[in-house]
């Protein structure tokens, strides 16, 4: 009888064979990987992962059930990445499986598929709805409901760490009129525009208003074309399809712009925006836009030590700065952060142990795999703890939930910002 | 595969999360670091303490099930291979660091605990650990004791069993023992050295009394560039002869260098012959004097430069490039075979003529890296293993480069062990009664040849029949 489940992955958009064999099984990623570190299971490691997609495409095993688990319990963290001595691009292996996973088997087991999707193709590609629930998310807050349900425990299970990651106090949804041009603060040095992603824009407002503010106060005239989500959640799902679509509108919207730069407050976001590239290579009419558009995309840390606003007032706080997975391994930006924090006057940067190791957020991973992500966050939540610091300082939305939510849940004062509301502080 | 019944009563001890039994999982575990060598195992269990492996011992003894220690499955030589549908017993999660003594300068330690953490957790105290395998980022304390590992400091500070004062063994019948201790002389037979060393064949360790050393008061690394490998050969020779002890003498050739350049971009030069590192540490007093020794040494020896690393940075670049060479290989060439050879030092030159040689007439390129210091090689053999004879071809020469260097004088392995890899080679180095002594040392700790069997003595129906051999993937990423 043949066994159930899909069998070798079909040529469509596949994870490349000649990539897989850039990986030369040496295991130098496996103390790396942070779900290897917790399970110490192999099929849970990079090196195992790729071993079990090799399996598949020589038809040894099917994508079935447990091929399905160890693709989907990996955190695409890429640190694993940074472990490589051989240059092997996991990222575009890992979510080439799961793409093949999602058109080609029944998905995820339960109710997580169903919900994935309409999340994902029913909520993130709409700005529109998105900022209909952020509303709806703080009146939830401000009407008092949030605290009934949680007394009376009203919220299902599946839902309450989503419910547990909602910062206190949200603050207002951001809703510049798309098309801005807001100019620079002094004498213009460069033009950017600001992609604001679905998160920050709809959740942390205060990060997307110091990020516009400390562009222009560099120097930099800051454009914000109508744009849609970066896609990052849907290629993490296996969603290409979706995520193409969305690239192509971004593609046209910022090239269209004319800007030099294209900047970004999110990790995340900015990972995936400089993927375009890879997502769509083969695409006649898009893969060269998405080159140049690529090309262009920054993480507003590199941009503002490129064009940093000068006299700065001091800061008089102790920051432990988290690197983001998506910032130290998939775009390998470790020293812009940090130095960016280091040149406020009177700000103490406080370095804790393995920095950038994942906090467990990773994308939606945290509401899809709750139970990994909270080892995780503890870990972390440990480090951080251990250098008492009285902020914490990480430039991605998901993390700043993740680790607001870790350090409420263990009664920490410290609040988690982005650096560039520490420098919107400090700058006049 | 392992019956049923067995596989419960394993999940029943450890927990459903710490047995491995699905075929579609295991074939995971079914290769290390060389993927030449495959076999996949009955299961995979993963305790977390002594009790729990002598317990899977003696259900193993029970049923006469092989069983295998697994570390990190970064060795080189298929060492930690199951070939008998068996029990890989994964020491993975035994991996915490149990206790730290900086007066005694030891520490106990769990044998899954990685390399370099061991390292990292005492750093800040002013230790280290010296044995630094390039693998040490995610190989395991214990996977170093079955192997004696080395690495490019073992030059000045040895190999894993300088380094370790004691151990906690579960032996092959499931007792629990202690050989050595925490001081270094004791009475009685040298026990931790022999079960050093002795590739998982003798039972398996469950804690590691560690020696830890003081972290120099200074570090400086230099690079000497040469036209030829003959002249960075005679340079080590000669300064090993002056009596300067580094901490590394690690050569790479032009191949080499090239191929980590274009990788790391760590300022090695592309055009020289051969590149020599030079690492010394120690008291700061008397450092530059003796880099100024080994300046004069590397002129007199014809290099066209010798540079000091100016701070930590260029130092990290120079050793990341170096570690790294083995995955920078994947960028030259589809597939490559490590090799592991050891030659007295003062035959460097010769055996890398020879090495030449032997790739010349089987038509392959073959690339060097190694601890110069210690006359440890690691030929690479480039091959394409999409073109059928080049892996058999590759196999010839890894086997003919060990012949020469044993015939000068040498080794089979300096440091990955015979595994699985090598133990048909092991007439060339042994008589027939030197192997049937190590045999029946074997019979003493594994009397019914359960633990860890088929690997180290020479076993004429392997090679295509044990496990198979398998050309798809390039083995191995470091030395």
């Amino acid at each position: 009888m043949a066994e159930p489940g899909a069998w070798k992955f079909d040529a469509v958009d596949a994870p490349e064979a000649d990539r897989m064999m850039e990986c030369i099984h040496c295991g130098l990623c496996l103390a790396a990987c942070p779900t290897y570190r917790e399970l110490k299971l192999e099929m849970d490691s990079p090196r195992g992962r790729i071993y079990l997609m090799r399996a598949v495409a020589e038809g040894r095993i099917p994508m079935a059930e447990a091929f399905i688990r160890h693709m989907y319990l990996c955190l695409d963290c890429r640190a694993c990445e940074s472990a490589c001595p051989s240059g092997v691009s996991f990222e575009h292996l890992v979510e080439g499986s799961r793409g093949q996973i999602q058109r080609r088997t029944e998905g995820l087991p339960g109710l997580v598929q169903p919900i994935l999707r309409l999340v994902l193709n029913g909520l993130f590609p709409h700005p529109g709805r998105l900022e209909l629930l952020a509303d709806l998310l703080r009146l939830y807050q401000v009407s008092g409901l949030q605290r009934l349900v949680r007394s009376l425990h009203l919220i299902p299970p599946a839902l309450r760490l989503g419910d547990e990651l909602l910062p206190p106090n949200l603050p207002r949804s951001e809703r510049r009129p798309p098309g801005s041009s807001l100019p620079p603060a002094g004498p213009p040095r460069a033009v950017a525009a600001f992609f604001t992603g679905c998160v920050a824009n709809s959740l942390l407002a205060t990060v997307t208003q110091a990020t516009v503010h400390v562009l222009r106060a560099g120097g930099c005239r800051v454009l914000v074309p109508e744009q849609a989500c970066c896609g990052a959640l849907h290629i993490h799902a296996g969603f290409r399809d979706v995520a193409k679509g969305l690239a192509r509108r971004n593609i046209e919207a910022f090239l269209a712009s004319g800007a030099d730069l294209i900047v970004t407050n999110s990790a995340g976001c900015g990972a995936e925006l400089k993927e375009y590239r890879y997502l769509l290579r083969e695409d006649p009419a898009y893969a060269e836009k998405a080159e140049a558009f690529s090309a262009r995309v920054r993480d507003v840390s590199e941009v503002v030590t490129e064009f940093p606003p000068e006299a700065l007032r001091p800061v008089p706080e102790r920051v432990a700065y988290h690197d983001p997975c998506h910032l130290a391994h998939a775009q390998q930006i470790r020293k812009q952060p940090r130095e960016l924090l280091r040149r406020i006057p009177g700000l103490e940067l406080l370095e804790i142990e393995n920095p950038d190791w994942c906090c467990g957020s990773a994308g939606i991973y945290n509401l899809l795999q709750p139970a990994m992500a909270l080892r995780l966050l503890d870990k972390k939540i440990d480090t951080i703890a251990a250098v008492r610091p009285s902020l914490v300082a990480t430039g991605n939305p998901g993390c700043i939930l993740q680790i607001g939510y870790g350090m409420r849940r263990r009664g920490l004062q410290a609040r988690v910002v982005h650096p560039v509301e520490l420098l919107a502080r400090a700058c006049p | 595969m392992v019956e049923a019944r067995i596989v419960r009563e394993l999940t029943a001890l450890l927990g459903p999360e710490r047995v491995v039994g699905d075929p579609h999982d295991l074939i995971v575990y079914e290769c290390d670091g060389l993927t030449l060598e495959r076999a996949t195992p009955g299961v995979v269990v993963l305790p977390e303490t002594a009790e729990e492996v002598a317990r899977i011992v003696k259900i193993a003894h029970r049923e006469q099930l092989p069983f295998v220690a697994r570390g990190a499955g970064t060795g080189l030589s298929g060492g930690c291979l199951d070939l008998g549908g068996g029990i890989i017993i994964s020491m993975a999660r035994m991996d915490r660091i149990l206790e730290v003594d900086f007066d005694s300068r030891l520490a106990m330690v769990e044998p899954g605990l990685v390399n370099l953490w061991l390292t990292n957790a005492v750093s800040k105290h002013g230790f280290l650990y010296a044995p630094d395998p390039s693998s040490q980022s995610a190989c395991t304390i214990g996977g170093n004791v079955a192997e004696n590992s080395g690495g490019p400091h073992t030059l000045k500070y040895g190999t894993t069993t300088n380094h370790v004062l004691g151990l906690e063994v579960v032996l092959p019948d499931g007792e629990i023992v202690w050989l050595g201790g925490r001081v270094q002389d004791r009475p009685g037979y040298d026990l931790t050295g022999v079960f050093v060393g002795s590739e998982g064949t003798f039972g398996i360790a469950t804690k590691v009394v560690v020696r830890l050393l003081p972290a120099p008061e200074a570090v400086l690394t230099m690079l000497g560039v040469f036209e030829t490998m003959d002249d960075a050969g005679n340079t080590v020779s000669q300064i090993i002869r002056e009596g300067i002890v580094p901490a590394a003498l690690e050569i790479m050739d032009q191949l080499t260098t090239q191929a980590v350049e274009d990788y790391i971009h760590a300022g090695y030069p592309r055009d020289a012959g051969a590149v020599l590192l030079v690492e010394l540490d120690g008291p700061r007093a008397g450092m530059a004097l003796q880099a100024d020794r080994i300046t004069r040494i590397c002129r007199e020896n014809h290099a066209r430069e010798v540079r000091i690393a100016k701070d930590d940075e260029e130092r990290q670049k120079l050793w990341k490039g170096r570690k790294s060479a083995f995955g920078a290989y994947g960028r030259i060439t589809p597939n490559f075979y490590v090799m592991d050879g050891v030659v007295p030092r003062t035959r460097l030159p010769e055996i890398l003529r020879q090495i030449e040689e032997i790739g010349a007439r089987h038509g392959l390129r073959i690339a060097n890296v190694f601890h110069a210091g210690d006359g440890n090689l690691h030929p690479m053999v480039l091959y394409d293993g999409r073109i059928p004879e080049q892996t058999s071809r590759a196999l010839q020469c890894g086997e003919e480069i060990l012949r020469a260097c044993v015939d000068l004088g040498g080794a089979l392995t300096g440091e990955h062990g015979i595994g699985v890899e090598k133990q048909n080679f092991m007439p060339m180095m042994f008589s027939p009664a030197d192997l049937a002594a190590m045999e029946r040392l074997k019979q003493v700790f594994s009397p019914d040849n359960l633990c860890n069997p088929g690997k180290i003595f020479p076993n004429p129906s392997h090679h295509g029949e044990t496990t198979q051999r398998m050309p798809g993937i390039p083995g191995g990423a470091w030395i």
